[in-house]
C-alpha cells in the first residue's frame, strides 16, 4: 500500500511541471491566499521537540492541497509521529476546506475553515487549542493511540496585504465530536519578503526568494474555562526560500512562553506546487 | 409543436448562454473605481521592469495564460486588443490586486505592487 502510495506520488511529480511558489512561512497560521485554482501543492511540515525529563518526538504531517476555484481550496492531510524510546506511528488524516466569501481584496480578508480529523496521539502541533500542552506529550504512544479524536475544526482566517506585509489572525474553535466542550485558540502572524520587486535575471538565492516573519499561537482554554490558564503559548521567528525548481524549504524555531508549552520547537518544512495537474493528465501531457 | 417549444427553449438557452460570455468577456473594468483606472505604472517604459516581469509572469501566469501569454483553452490571451489597448495601466492592476474569482483568476495581492506593476509594464509591450 505505502509502495503504491509513493509509486503514485513519484508518477503526478514527474508528470507534472512544478510552479513557482510564493508560500508564506508559517507553519500553524493561515493566511487569506489560496491555492491557485488547478494547482496540487504537496508539503511535508514536521515538528521537532523533548518535553523536560520526557522523550524527544518528530510530528510529522504530509499535505496535499488543491485549488478547487479562486475561492475554494480543499487539502487533505496524513499526520504521524516518532517518538524516541517509545514508537513511529500513523496517527490519522484530516480533511479541511477554505472558503474566500468576499471575492475581492480588501484591507481585512475573511475566510472560513472547516476540519474534519480523525487522529490520535498527534504530536504535530499543526493548532494549539484548549488546554493542549506540555502534560500530552509524557502519555505513551500504546496508552495515547487508544484515545480518538474524531473532531471538527473551525477557523475565522483574517488577511491583510499591505506594501508587502502579510499580516494574519487566526480564531479557532474545536469539538470533539464525542461528548467534549467547545476548544480555542488563536495564531498569529507576520511576514514579508526580503525584496519586494523581481530582479531583471533570473536567480536563485536573490532576496526576493527569501521571505521572513515571525508567529505566535496558543490554547484559549474551553467552553467552560475560556483564558489563559493551564494553556500553552509559542513564538518564534520564521523563514522561508522559494526555490527555482518549484520547491519552498521553510524553518523556524519557536520558543514555549510558559510552563505548560514544550521550551523549544524546530519547525522545518518542504513545499512542492504542481501547476495544473488535472488538465495536464486530461491533455495525457 | 413540440418541436417548435424545443427549437424555442435551445434558442433562449444560447441567447442566455451569449449574453452570459458577453457580460463577462471584460465586465471587470466597469467594476474599476476611477482612482485605481487613473494609476500610474512607476515602472513605465524601463527595460529592467519588463525583463523582471517577464520572469514574474513565466513563474505565476504562464501556467494558465501561456508562456507567452496566447491565452490556453479556458483562459484568454493577454495579447488582446481588451487587455493591450482598452484597459489601463491602473485597470490591470486592480484586476491583479483583486482578481476575479468568480471566474478563476486569483487575487496576485501576495506579490506585492512592485511586481505586480513589473508584470504589467511586460504585459503591455506585447504585440497583439
Amino acid at each position: 500500500m505505502l509502495r503504491s502510495c509513493c509509486a503514485l506520488l513519484v508518477a503526478v511529480m514527474a508528470a507534472a511541471l512544478p510552479a513557482a511558489a510564493q508560500e508564506r512561512p508559517y507553519f500553524v497560521t493561515y493566511s487569506h491566499e489560496m491555492e491557485e485554482p488547478g494547482n496540487l501543492e504537496i508539503e511535508v511540515f514536521n515538528a521537532v521537540g523533548k518535553p523536560p525529563a520526557g522523550n524527544r518526538f518528530l510530528g510529522s504531517t504530509t499535505e496535499f492541497e488543491y485549488g478547487l476555484k479562486a475561492w475554494w481550496t480543499s487539502e487533505f492531510y496524513l499526520d504521524g509521529q516518532t517518538t524516541w524510546h517509545d514508537s513511529t506511528i500513523f496517527t490519522g488524516y484530516r480533511w479541511e476546506n477554505r472558503f474566500r466569501p468576499l471575492l475581492r481584496e480588501h484591507r481585512i480578508n475573511p475566510v472560513i475553515y472547516v476540519e474534519f480529523e480523525n487522529t490520535s496521539a498527534d504530536k504535530a502541533l499543526r493548532e494549539v487549542v484548549g488546554h493542549d500542552g506540555r502534560p500530552d506529550f509524557y502519555v505513551p504512544n500504546a496508552e495515547a493511540r487508544a484515545d480518538k479524536e474524531r473532531e471538527l475544526e473551525l477557523k475565522l482566517i483574517l488577511g491583510s496585504n499591505f506594501r508587502g506585509w502579510n499580516l494574519s489572525e487566526n480564531f479557532i474553535a474545536e469539538k470533539n465530536l464525542a461528548n467534549a466542550p467547545w476548544e480555542f485558540g488563536y495564531a498569529l502572524a507576520a511576514s514579508r519578503a526580503l525584496k519586494l520587486a523581481a530582479s531583471a535575471h533570473k536567480c536563485s538565492f536573490c532576496r526576493e526568494k527569501l521571505m521572513a516573519g515571525a508567529e505566535m499561537y496558543g490554547g484559549l482554554g474551553d467552553w467552560h474555562g475560556f483564558g489563559t490558564r493551564l494553556t500553552s503559548h509559542y513564538l518564534g521567528p520564521a523563514i522561508n526560500w522559494s526555490a527555482p525548481s518549484g520547491m519552498t524549504f521553510s524553518f523556524s524555531p519557536q520558543f514555549g512562553l510558559n510552563d505548560y508549552s514544550i521550551p523549544r520547537l524546530y519547525r522545518f518544512g518542504v513545499q512542492y506546487e504542481v501547476e495544473q495537474i488535472v488538465n495536464r493528465f486530461r491533455r495525457g501531457e | 409543436m413540440k418541436r417548435a417549444r424545443v427549437w424555442l427553449f435551445t434558442m433562449t438557452v444560447l441567447m442566455l448562454a451569449v449574453l452570459a460570455f458577453g457580460v463577462a468577456d471584460g465586465s471587470w473594468m466597469r467594476h474599476v473605481p476611477a482612482k485605481d483606472h487613473e494609476r500610474k505604472n512607476p515602472y513605465d517604459g524601463q527595460a529592467d521592469a519588463v525583463a523582471a516581469g517577464r520572469i514574474v509572469f513565466s513563474d505565476h501566469c504562464a501556467q494558465c495564460h501561456g508562456e507567452n501569454a496566447q491565452g490556453t483553452k479556458k483562459r484568454p490571451s493577454l495579447r488582446s486588443a481588451r487587455i493591450q489597448q482598452e484597459a489601463t495601466v491602473g485597470d490591470l492592476h486592480w484586476l491583479l490586486v483583486n482578481g476575479n474569482m468568480g471566474r478563476g483568476m486569483p487575487s496576485w495581492s501576495k506579490l506585492g505592487d512592485p511586481q505586480i506593476w513589473q508584470v504589467i509594464t511586460y504585459l503591455k509591450t506585447l504585440s497583439p
